[in-house]
């Protein structure tokens, strides 16, 4: 390996590859070709299935199968890529913004003592430097930061990037690793899966969502009753959720559920990414919000500066008044 | 059990993020601050395992924004000790600098749990909590809903969020520092008169711990609103003029049968 080459953390959740693996690889492909290094895929786990297919986007595979790693524990996460960027020695290592790359990304840049960056969206060269555009602030502010040279950490936003169909070698080496963290600190108990009984919103042909902007759980009944009169259900962004107005069942974007209906109606949500990444797929978005610059309006087809709360006992009476 | 939690100052993003004349920054001055939301979530998860098992709750703060208000509300709410760092900068500290300040804070404190909101909106170069239990040399796990004592001893039983709504229930050997994603239950209410009355009661330990943090090689070129790929097509109108455009754009899309 060499110091061009870009280093990806494949994750695999629940015995599949999450789809940010591939669009790490995808990341990894742009990125190299400006660096002039090779992708090189590093998987973490124990009995880990053949990887040549799944990632064959990257030149190599690097494969740390130990029984530490069966379940996820970020101690041993973070020694593994440890390990495995000290030897390799990147340019950058690629990890997605995720429930496991949150834990993983800062603390393996901690360790390394090399620059870390969260939100990233674009990735480029200018020299010997870095060039990367990142979100924050909700996605309401982009960043162009520069990273010097050395290996740095780039915590890559989930949905930015499509799987490439471009391929590398895919050359799989398996590694062994001598000791991988003080296991036992935090230790895998189980999976909690959601409660079945509810409404499944992936398979919604309706979705009417409710944000920040619902502003109190009893308005949430009404749009459960618009959303029943469209033949649908309500889902929420996680503010919704995090107040207990809804399950986590309802809750759409990264670490909720991915929906494609044929109608996501928006109510008062602003459309951070984390956001976005579950429902940029729907057929039809409306968005309405009080904020003419909220990031969901460039996303939907159709929108209103408005306040939720106002258009939703007009949308309930015209539609009963239709239904007669 | 010893809980130690961080609250962070945030702008508020009701209004539209200002770049200051530099374009790399922030403009801060005209912004209202605000507690960060995930930390809200710490204080309420340390409260409620207060409430099942006892101890003591102890907050820290930087003194930055309206960082008064926020720490009067956490004594009202219950918090045992109120420290706050003092901090002289317009800006607020980089995730990095915060760690190694709040270590040496958090440190004589011999706190169990340090719970921490998973991350700011405002961060960009740095994670505040795992650079924290670093700093501490604390395991760290993060994106939390949920904190519970035990059942073993010396540990807690936390959930992690995965996609699809997912949990990973995972047993953390303390002293540990979690990054808490969202608490048991909604960030309680408290009546503007108990507030008032902790800003007559409650008292603020103040610090100015010191903080050795290598520079790393990054830097901000530019700071600016994004660029939109695309826009939806706004329907104007009165809030029934608006609804009526809706119910016909459904009708001719075929969803409203």
């Amino acid at each position: 390996m060499s110091a061009q080459d870009v280093l990806v953390l494949a994750e695999i959740h629940r015995g599949a590859w999450a789809d940010i693996t591939r669009e790490l690889l995808a990341a990894a492909r742009e990125l190299a070709k400006l660096t002039g290094g090779q992708v090189v895929a590093l998987v973490l786990g124990d009995g880990v299935p053949d990887p040549a297919a799944a990632l064959s986007a990257a030149d190599r595979i690097i494969v740390v199968n130990d029984p530490s790693l069966a379940a996820y524990a970020p101690e041993a996460y973070v020694c593994g890529a440890q390990a495995i960027a000290i030897a390799e020695q990147p340019r950058a290592v690629l990890i997605g913004s995720t429930s496991i790359g949150w834990d993983v990304a800062p603390l393996l840049a901690g360790r390394l003592k090399c620059p870390l960056v969260t939100g990233c969206q674009s990735l480029r060269c200018d020299g010997d430097k870095l060039l990367v555009t990142a979100s924050l602030s909700g996605g309401k502010m982009q960043a162009d930061v520069e990273v010097g040279a050395g290996l740095a950490v780039l915590m890559v936003l989930p949905g930015v990037f499509r799987a490439t169909q471009e391929t590398g070698a895919a050359q799989v080496e398996t590694r062994s690793l001598p000791v991988l963290g003080e296991s036992g600190f935090v230790r895998f108990c189980g999976w909690i899966v959601p409660d079945a009984s509810d409404v499944d919103i992936t398979q919604q042909d309706v979705l009417v969502a409710v944000g920040r902007g619902i502003q109190q759980r009893d308005n949430v009944e009404m749009a459960e009753e618009l959303a029943q009169s469209l033949g649908g259900a309500v889902c929420a962004s996680r503010p919704v959720v995090d107040a207990g107005w809804l399950p986590p069942t309802r809750q759409v974007g990264k670490s909720g559920m991915t929906v494609a209906p044929k109608l996501y109606l928006a109510l008062g949500i602003s459309g951070a990414p984390e956001h976005q990444e579950g429902m940029q797929g729907s057929e039809l978005i409306i968005a309405i919000n009080t904020d003419a610059k909220a990031p969901i309006f460039d996303i939907a087809h159709y929108g209103a500066e408005a306040d939720a709360l106002d258009l939703l006992p007009a949308l309930v009476e015209q539609l009963t008044s239709r239904k007669g | 059990m010893n809980i130690a939690v961080v609250l962070r100052q945030v702008p508020d993003l009701i209004e539209p993020p200002e770049v200051d004349p530099s374009g790399t920054k922030f403009d801060l001055g005209a912004a209202t601050f605000i507690l960060n939301e995930s930390d809200d979530h710490a204080l309420e998860q340390a409260l409620l395992m207060k409430e099942a098992g006892g101890g003591t709750i102890t907050v820290l703060a930087f003194d930055f924004g309206d960082v008064d208000n926020t720490l009067y509300t956490a004594a009202a709410k219950g918090a045992d000790r109120i420290v706050k760092l003092l901090w002289q900068e317009a800006d607020p500290p980089t995730p990095h600098v915060a760690a190694a300040m709040l270590a040496e804070a958090i440190r004589p404190l011999r706190p169990e749990l340090v719970l921490v909101g998973v991350n700011a909106h405002n961060e960009l170069d740095g994670v505040l909590p795992p650079f924290l239990a670093q700093a501490l040399a604390f395991p760290y796990v993060g994106v939390i809903r949920g904190v519970q004592n035990g059942p073993d001893p010396g540990a807690v039983s936390v959930r992690k969020e995965f996609p699809g709504a997912v949990m990973a229930q995972l047993q953390v050997q303390l002293p540990a520092v979690l990054g808490i994603l969202g608490a048991e239950q909604p960030p309680r209410y408290v009546p503007v008169s108990r507030i008032r009355a902790a800003t007559k009661t409650a008292q603020f330990e103040e610090t100015e711990p010191s903080a050795a943090v290598d520079e790393l090689p990054v830097a901000v070129r530019r700071l600016y609103p994004p660029a939109a790929s695309g826009h939806a097509e706004m329907l104007t109108g009165s809030a029934d003029e608006i609804a009526a455009r809706i119910m016909t754009l459904l009708a001719d899309k075929g969803i409203l049968k």
